[in-house]
């Protein structure tokens, strides 16, 4: 017990629950992401993967529960946390170039109306370099293969120059090539000590490419390490086979638009 | 009161004598009448301001909002006219401000709290707020109250019909405007292009779209007396669209956007000096609607015109590449390419037009790919070969591609190897024979054409 003062866990999750119109989607999650780990978050469609990422990065009104970052509670913007979105989620004919969007990973440490400095240049052509696109620096960003603009993603996380990094899915869709350079991309961080949380989608390499593993399905099925944690037993359980009174309840509660707790939504 | 229907062409009769002799379309660009310097300012100001202002509801796909808060200005106009019985222009610019909030409130209270989707929401609140202001409209002008003349030209805008305090509440409010994106950049930026991203880190987004969403109420208020609530959107939307043919940036999207902007107001301010009757906001709609014709046709990269030329660039290529592959393959039974062949020969081995042979043969014979030696006899050339050999090699490494990874059986494979040949590059032609194991023949039985050590032809390059 005499680490307990040096072991604050990065992320905390507390009795998480989120709801859509009423309609629960993770129940009651409890989870504490140790320093220093590459975490995959593991799960069917529709099991709540990306609803618990953008829960814990606070996008998303939770019903119940709260999220800490080394202890400390998460409101917007109050801890550094690294953000990787989907790729899909924005429009990438946007007039920008792959820079630009890197240099946005700075603005999080700028005042309101601050202008990026020399500083902030030097770390998002030094984020372009660590995945490898510095060549295509001054690229228009639709121009970019899915795969660079994944790694543009990347890069732009990495400019936040933080340890704690929530990835939405960053392997989907990308080419051999950005899928090697991502997962030097994320032992590098590990091995600064960062926290790595990633939503994973390819179940043949969660053993390769990562430490712990979260399996995920409405309510968390079981976490920890991946040697002990991703047994067939539990992969059964996180996707064999719906739950049908959970849904079933969830639908009644929908019906009836009973709020299972006070929602400011 | 009276001083409103003074038109600009009123005003020619100020000017010194020297000028009057001039037609009005020349005495215009001597700018000695300090109205119409002032008019002139003003349109361009305002062109230049919601130019800047639309880029962000363009870039947002939300560019409609503008055209329902234009007209859900309208019965703020008429209701602070019917209370003050002034047009002071900064008590109109308050009530259409005031309205265009309200309008913008209900079409976020309708997509909220029913089941309505946005585009439905911007309908009902377009037409009924333009509904109720006709409504107020006509009943002003019924009262028979002298100083309700000239309001309904804030439906289609009149531009002469503005006083200098008109024009000085507008350019204020548009430098206000600029001064604003050019201080928020970076936070529009960011909340354009990716608003869950803004969030994640920190940015008060919430408040942002407030901020942003009052420059657009802005925009839309001071455009009213110029250009009027029912074209307004047009100077929101179409700058913002033209400029994004010509750039892939957005800061000079911007700047391109405020002068396309400013140039229609410029052209309506013209028209309104030489026809005094003339709505204004028509002028200048067809005035900026004229540069997104011209941008949509020449625009590099993305107009009509330089697709149209990559496309029949790339077809040109294709089709010189399919005449030298025919070639290439009536002389490859025999390896000897030295044969001479006729078009008939050639026409037998791949179904070509034959005029189109005819002129394709005579260009690749300038570019040194083909000799004719004799008339109407053709053969390879050094050069025409190596291409050639490339060509096939890239042909039948890709039926290997698709019968070995895919799976495909190997007669299925030759139409896609057809398309495929023209667009594989150099860098995907090395890793190609090297995940297949640098094989020699092909699901055919036929042979796999060595590497070709040249360089590329420039031909070949990016297209």
């Amino acid at each position: 017990m005499n680490t307990f003062v040096d072991t604050i866990p990065p992320i905390e999750v507390h009795d998480l629950t989120v709801a859509y119109h009423h309609l629960p989607v993770l129940w009651d999650i409890d989870v504490t992401f140790p320093q220093g780990k590459l975490i995959a978050i593991v799960g069917p469609n529709g099991a709540g993967k990306s609803t618990l990422l953008k829960a814990v990065m606070g996008l998303i009104p939770l019903a119940s529960g709260y999220v800490r970052f080394y202890g400390k509670s998460s409101t917007k913007g109050a801890y550094n946390v690294a953000y990787v979105p989907q790729r899909g989620s924005v429009d990438w004919d946007f007039p920008t170039t792959a820079y630009d969007v890197v240099l946005m990973g700075r603005y999080g440490q700028l005042s309101l109306f601050g202008r990026p400095r020399r500083r902030d240049r030097e770390i998002a052509l030094d984020a372009l370099n660590k995945v490898g696109m510095e060549s295509y620096a001054n690229r228009q960003i639709s121009q970019l293969s899915g795969g660079q603009q994944q790694r543009v993603f990347l890069a732009r996380a990495l400019a936040q120059q933080t340890s704690v990094y929530l990835m939405d899915e960053p392997f989907a869709g990308v080419d051999a090539a950005t899928e090697r350079a991502i997962v030097t991309l994320l032992q590098d961080l590990r091995e600064r000590g960062a926290t790595v949380v990633a939503v994973h989608h390819d179940l043949q390499t969660v053993p390769e490419y990562f430490d712990d593993v979260l399996l995920l399905n409405l309510r968390a099925v079981a976490y920890g390490p991946v040697s002990e944690v991703f047994t067939s037993e539990n992969l059964q359980k996180t996707y064999g086979g719906r739950l049908p009174m959970l849904t079933e309840v969830a639908e009644k509660l929908r019906r009836k638009e009973w709020s299972r707790r006070d929602e400011t939504d | 009161m009276r001083l409103i229907s003074i038109s600009l062409y009123d005003m020619i009769e100020m000017l010194p004598a020297a000028s009057a002799a001039m037609p009005d379309w020349l005495r215009f660009f001597t700018f000695q009448s300090p109205n119409v310097v002032y008019v002139l300012l003003g349109c361009m100001a305002l062109g230049a301001g919601s130019g800047l202002i639309g880029c962000f509801s363009f870039l947002r796909k939300r560019s409609l909002i503008g055209d329902a808060l234009a007209h859900a200005a309208l019965p703020g106009v008429c209701m602070v006219f019917l209370l003050t019985g002034t047009k002071n222009p900064w008590v109109i610019l308050a009530g259409a401000s005031i309205a265009c909030w309200v309008g913008a409130l209900s079409i976020d209270a309708i997509v909220r709290y029913t089941r309505c989707k946005e585009d439905s929401a911007l309908g009902m609140v377009l037409s009924v707020y333009f509904g109720l202001g006709i409504l107020l409209l006509t009943y002003i002008q019924q009262r028979g109250d002298a100083a309700q003349s000239g309001l309904d030209n804030f439906l289609f805008g009149q531009a002469a019909a503005m006083v200098p305090r008109d024009v000085r509440v507008i350019s204020l409010v548009s430098l206000l405007l600029i001064v604003a994106v050019v201080l928020a950049y970076k936070e529009l930026k960011l909340m354009t292009f990716d608003p869950e991203y803004a969030r994640a880190i920190g940015m008060p987004v919430r408040l942002l779209e407030v901020f942003l969403a009052t420059l657009l109420v802005l925009a839309v208020a001071i455009g009213l007396q110029a250009v009027g609530v029912v074209l307004m959107a047009a100077l929101l939307v179409t700058p913002a669209a033209t400029a994004r043919f010509w750039t892939h940036r957005l800061s000079i999207m911007l700047l391109l956007a405020a002068l396309f902007g400013a140039m229609s107001g410029f052209i309506g301010a013209y028209v309104s000096y030489l026809g005094p009757k003339m709505p204004t906001g028509p002028w200048m709609v067809i005035a900026v609607t004229f540069v997104f014709l011209v941008s949509l046709l020449l625009a590099p990269q993305r107009g009509l015109l330089a697709r149209w030329l990559r496309i029949s660039r790339y077809r040109r290529k294709t089709l010189h590449e399919n005449v030298l592959r025919t070639l290439y393959l009536l002389g490859e039974p025999d390896k000897d390419w030295q044969q001479l062949y006729s078009i008939d020969a050639m026409m037998k081995r791949r179904t070509f037009i034959p005029n189109t042979l005819a002129g394709v043969l005579s260009r690749l014979k300038k570019g040194g790919f083909v000799q004719e030696p004799v008339g109407g006899q053709f053969r390879l050339t050094e050069s025409g070969i190596l291409r050639a050999a490339r060509l096939t090699r890239l042909h039948r490494l890709w039926e290997i591609y698709l019968t070995k990874k895919l799976e495909l059986p190997s007669d299925h494979v030759h139409a896609d190897a057809e398309e495929v040949e023209h667009i594989i590059t150099p860098a995907m032609e090395v890793e190609l024979a090297a995940t297949l194991d640098y094989p020699e023949e092909d699901p055919h039985r036929k042979v796999v054409p060595a590497p070709v050590a040249t360089a590329e032809s420039s031909e070949d390059s990016q297209s």
